[in-house]
């Protein structure tokens, strides 16, 4: 058996360790290509700009779009950003509603409260007990003045896809611009946007085993998307993004994509095969939940509570397990997931769950050991925990009670 | 976040885990805490003729420094009297275990728990 390395990273939607051949593409744009893109006038801005362009035409062929409808930014957020801001800006004669989903990132949550107070009136969509879009709710929220819709291709703590088609459909039906973020999706999940009905698409590099600090976004020129730009300064990337392109991140993300592309057919299944082997290894335990569509879901994601244990000390006693608490009690809130609240978990099961989501260099021995740890230490702190021993003894926690604090 | 030391010792190896036997009239139970907040911990004295706490038991539902925090009152309390125990402090627990600020709520919690078991037993006494 080989050795394994703790701790085990399976914490793949957080972000993914860059390939190294993602690496070996990168370097020569540091070292020896080091010219900037936007330099005409010798060659090693030419050679800066091929490579730019190359790595463009690679996001853009991992989606099925034309390379001219690819806009480079930062990451996700920044791409989330453009999109919504400059989408409602421009198009805010036409009205100001906006809808969007309770379970989107935070990216898209918080610049749409910042379009509130801009004066945009946003419809926060719930999520049926699945994670997903309950579409007639969907069709009901569709207004004439909605000029925007944003949802995510696939949930980052669940994992889940939304039904894009027949979201973007509607849309476009109702004459609204359509923004999807697939941060998550890429690499994941098939995506072809001479087909879909979307119009303006996040793409993030570092979700698909490339480097941060870079994403793009897809702005669609058939029927033609327009946007009020939030960044200014050279004009470059026509004006929709000025700044200096990153040259050595771009060639990073070109080839991540392209990686994606050749291999996901190939990878998926067997990423699908080892996370359903660990639910297989779980599932058996005693009052263990499922968070989201076990079928409408990615192949690389498990969200699990393990019901009277709390995520936080369920997450230090498998410290071999570099995996993440739906309960966001470490970064001080000590609020339970808003996700898992959107789905209807009562708050002991959002305090109780962990988001375990593996990838390209996950084995089966990994999830083997997680399996095992999982179930010893969950058994543990069950011992421990008071709510545990009254549902024991058959005690009905719901009806306690309980003093807030 | 990284832990203190103590905190990892009493999580790891957590004192005085458990329940006494229902209906042990030397016994007073406290349950503080609420499932919607992340803690829950249950503390138990058992007092002795004289007022003395002689044994205690804790389960907590929450954090590690929830647990650590539980753990270390039930080695506390023994060995003092009802109004001794009454006089720990949250600032005292959290000074021993190196509770970071937005852990001082376990210790504020781990005080109620005493106080409660201490009032439980006291009523079941008709103090």
């Amino acid at each position: 058996m080989t050795q394994i390395k703790l701790p085990i990273y399976l914490d793949y939607s957080a972000t993914t360790p860059v390939d190294p051949r993602v690496v070996e593409a990168m370097i020569p744009y540091l070292t020896e290509h080091f010219g900037n893109p936007a330099s005409r006038s010798h060659s090693y801005g030419w050679a800066a700009e091929a490579a730019v362009e190359n790595a463009r035409t690679e996001v853009a062929r991992l989606v099925n779009c034309d390379a001219k409808e690819i806009v480079w930014t930062s990451g996700a957020t920044e791409s989330d950003n453009l999109a919504l801001k400059g989408a409602a800006q421009f198009y805010k004669t036409r009205g100001k509603h906006i809808i969007t989903v309770k379970t989107e990132h935070k990216a898209i949550l918080d610049t749409c409260r910042e379009l509130e107070r801009e004066g945009f009136e946003v419809t926060y969509l719930p999520v049926k007990e699945n994670g997903l879009i309950d579409l007639d709710q969907f069709k009901a929220a569709l207004r004439p003045d909605t000029i925007l819709v944003s949802v995510m291709m696939v949930n980052n703590e669940i994992g889940v896809i939304q039904d894009i088609p027949t979201i973007g459909a509607l849309c476009r039906a109702n004459g609204t611009i359509f923004h999807v973020d697939a941060a998550q999706a890429t690499g994941k999940v098939d995506i072809d946007l001479a087909v879909l009905p979307v119009d303006l698409m996040s793409f993030s590099a570092h979700k698909t085993y490339g480097p941060k600090g870079i994403g793009a976004l897809y702005i669609r020129r058939k029927p033609r998307v327009r946007l009020e730009a939030q960044m200014h300064g050279g004009g470059h990337e026509r004006g929709f993004r000025s700044g200096t392109l990153a040259t050595h991140q771009i060639v990073g993300m070109g080839e991540c994509y392209r990686l994606a592309r050749e291999e996901m057919a190939q990878e998926n299944p067997r990423i699908r095969a080892l996370r359903d082997r660990l639910w297989n290894g779980l599932k058996d335990m005693e009052e263990v939940y499922l968070n989201g569509d076990m079928v409408a879901r990615v192949p690389t994601n498990l969200n699990v509570s393990f019901n009277f244990v709390e995520g936080e000390s369920l997450i230090m006693a498998i410290k071999d397990l570099a995996v993440s608490s739906g309960s966001a009690c470490t970064s001080a809130s000590l609020e339970p997931s808003y996700v898992l609240r959107a789905l209807g978990r009562n708050d002991e099961l959002a305090h109780s769950s962990i988001r375990i989501t593996m990838g390209r260099f996950t084995t089966e021995e990994e999830i083997d050991y997680a399996i095992k740890l999982l179930r010893e230490k969950v058994a543990k702190l069950r011992e421990l925990s008071p709510l545990w021993e009254m549902y024991k003894d058959g005690v009905d926690i719901s009806s306690i009670e309980w003093a807030a604090h | 976040m990284a832990y203190s030391t103590k905190v990892l010792d009493h999580y790891e190896n957590p004192r005085n885990v458990g329940t006494f036997e229902n209906g042990d009239t030397q016994v007073g139970t406290g349950m503080v805490g609420a499932p919607a907040c992340g803690d829950v911990m249950k503390l138990q004295i058992k007092v002795n003729d004289k007022g003395v706490i002689q044994d205690a038991r804790f389960k907590t539902y929450g954090c590690g420094s929830a647990i650590a925090s539980s753990s270390l009152v039930t080695e506390w309390v023994k060995g003092k009297t009802l109004d001794e125990a009454m006089t720990i402090k949250n600032t005292d627990i959290a000074e021993e275990l190196a509770l970071p600020p937005v852990k001082i709520h376990c210790s504020i919690l781990a005080e109620d728990a005493i106080k409660a078991a201490v009032s439980d037993y006291k009523q079941k006494h008709g103090k």
